[in-house]
C-alpha cells in the first residue's frame, strides 16, 4: 500500500513539474531577463503563475482578474469570470493540487525532513484562519482594485502588489538578478514582498501548503466549485471500513468520509491511494469513473 | 434523497458552465482580453515588487 502511495504521489509531483515548465516554457527570458510578449499572453493559466516570470507563456488568472475590474472601461471581469468558473466547474480545487507550479514549490519544501514534533499538523485556529483567503479575496482581489483608483479611475492590483509571494520568486528575484535598470529601482516594496517570501518559504517547510491554506485567493475561488465540479470524489459506503485512514493521510486536513468534497480538498488523491478497500474512487457528474458495477449507492 | 441530492448537483454543474461559457463569450465580445495581454506582455511592476 505504501509503495503505491508513493508511486501516485511521484507521479502527481512528476506532472506538476512537466506543467510548470510548460506554462514557464520562455526559457530565453530567464537569459535576457526579459518576458513572453506573444499572442498566448492573453488567454490564463489555471493556477498561480506570475506573468512576469520570464518564462510565463500566459496570464495569471489573479493578476487578470485585477487588471480587468480595475480596468477603467470595464470594472466587471466577464472573461476572466467566465474562465474561473470553467476550469473551477471542470476541476475545483484539482487545479491546486495538480496545475499550481507554487502548490509544487510548497509541496517540495514541506518534503524538506524536520523532527516530527517540528511539523505542525493542526493548530489552534487553524480551521478559522482558512477563512482568511476568501477575505483576501474580497478585500484584495476585488473591492481595492475596484474602488481605489487614480485620476483617471484605474485601478492597482492590490493583492500581487502587497501580498502575493508568487510575484516576488517568480518575477521579482529572477528580473531584478538579470536586470540592471530594474535593480537600480528596488525599494521598500520589494524588501517587504521578500520578506512575506521567505516567511512563506520558511512556514512551508512545517506546515502543509500554508499559501494554499489560508492565502490564496485563487484557492478560494476554485474551493467555491468542489462540492458541484464534473470531477470529484465519492465513497463507496458499502467498501469503507471507517479506518480513519484517509483523515490521518490528508495534509490539508479533510476527512473524505465526513465530506469528500470538502472546500479545503485540493484532489491531491492521497486519501484514495492509501484507502485499504478502495472505497474513495474520481467520479465525474457523480458517475465512477471505473468500468464497474455503480449500482450500489455511495456517499457524496 | 440521495438520488434527488445527486440530481441537483449536477444540474448545478450545468448551469454553472452555461453561465461560465456565457461569461467568457461576454468577455472576449467586450475585448477584456486586450486588457489582460496588455497587463501580461509588461512587465508587472506591483507584481514584482517595484511599482
Amino acid at each position: 500500500m505504501d509503495n503505491q502511495v508513493k508511486k501516485s504521489e511521484r507521479f502527481r509531483h512528476i506532472f506538476q513539474v512537466l506543467w510548470a515548465v510548460i506554462t514557464n516554457s520562455y526559457l530565453i527570458g530567464f537569459v535576457r531577463g526579459k518576458i513572453y510578449q506573444g499572442k498566448i499572453k492573453n488567454i490564463c493559466v489555471p493556477g498561480m503563475n506570475c506573468y512576469s516570470c520570464p518564462g510565463a507563456v500566459a496570464a495569471c488568472p489573479i493578476g487578470a482578474l485585477q487588471a480587468t475590474i480595475g480596468s477603467y472601461e470595464y470594472k466587471f471581469a466577464f472573461y476572466v469570470a467566465g474562465f474561473m468558473i470553467l476550469v473551477g466547474t471542470f476541476m475545483g480545487r484539482f487545479v491546486c493540487g495538480w496545475l499550481c507550479p507554487f502548490g509544487l514549490i510548497q509541496d517540495l519544501l514541506n518534503k524538506i525532513p524536520l523532527p516530527s514534533k517540528l511539523k505542525i499538523r493542526t493548530f489552534k485556529g487553524d480551521r478559522q484562519l482558512r477563512w482568511l483567503k476568501y477575505g483576501i479575496l474580497l478585500v484584495f482581489v476585488i473591492l481595492l482594485p475596484l474602488y481605489i483608483t487614480d485620476m483617471i479611475g484605474q485601478g492597482y492590483p492590490w493583492f500581487c502588489k502587497l501580498i502575493c509571494p508568487v510575484g516576488t520568486l517568480e518575477g521579482g528575484i529572477p528580473l531584478v538578478l538579470l536586470n540592471d535598470a530594474m535593480r537600480a529601482t528596488v525599494g521598500w516594496l520589494y524588501a517587504w514582498k521578500n520578506v512575506i517570501l521567505i516567511v512563506t518559504i520558511l512556514v512551508s517547510i512545517l506546515i502543509y501548503r500554508p499559501f494554499c491554506k489560508y492565502i490564496c485567493p485563487l484557492g478560494a475561488i476554485y474551493s467555491l466549485f468542489n462540492p458541484v465540479s464534473i470531477l470529484r470524489y465519492r465513497v463507496d459506503s458499502e467498501k469503507c471500513v471507517n479506518c480513519g485512514a484517509c483523515a490521518k493521510a490528508c495534509k490539508m486536513g479533510c476527512d473524505p468520509i465526513k465530506n469528500a468534497n470538502s472546500l479545503e480538498c485540493i484532489r491531491c488523491g492521497k486519501c484514495k491511494n492509501i484507502c485499504p478497500t478502495h472505497a474513495i474512487e474520481y467520479c465525474a457528474f457523480s458517475k465512477s469513473m471505473k468500468k464497474k458495477d455503480n449500482s450500489r449507492v455511495s456517499q457524496e | 434523497m440521495k438520488q434527488k441530492k445527486i440530481f441537483h448537483s449536477n444540474w448545478i454543474t450545468v448551469l454553472l458552465l452555461v453561465i461560465g461559457v456565457i461569461f467568457l463569450g461576454l468577455g472576449i465580445w467586450r475585448e477584456e482580453y486586450a486588457v489582460v495581454m496588455s497587463k501580461a506582455i509588461n512587465i508587472c511592476l506591483e507584481c514584482i515588487g517595484i511599482g
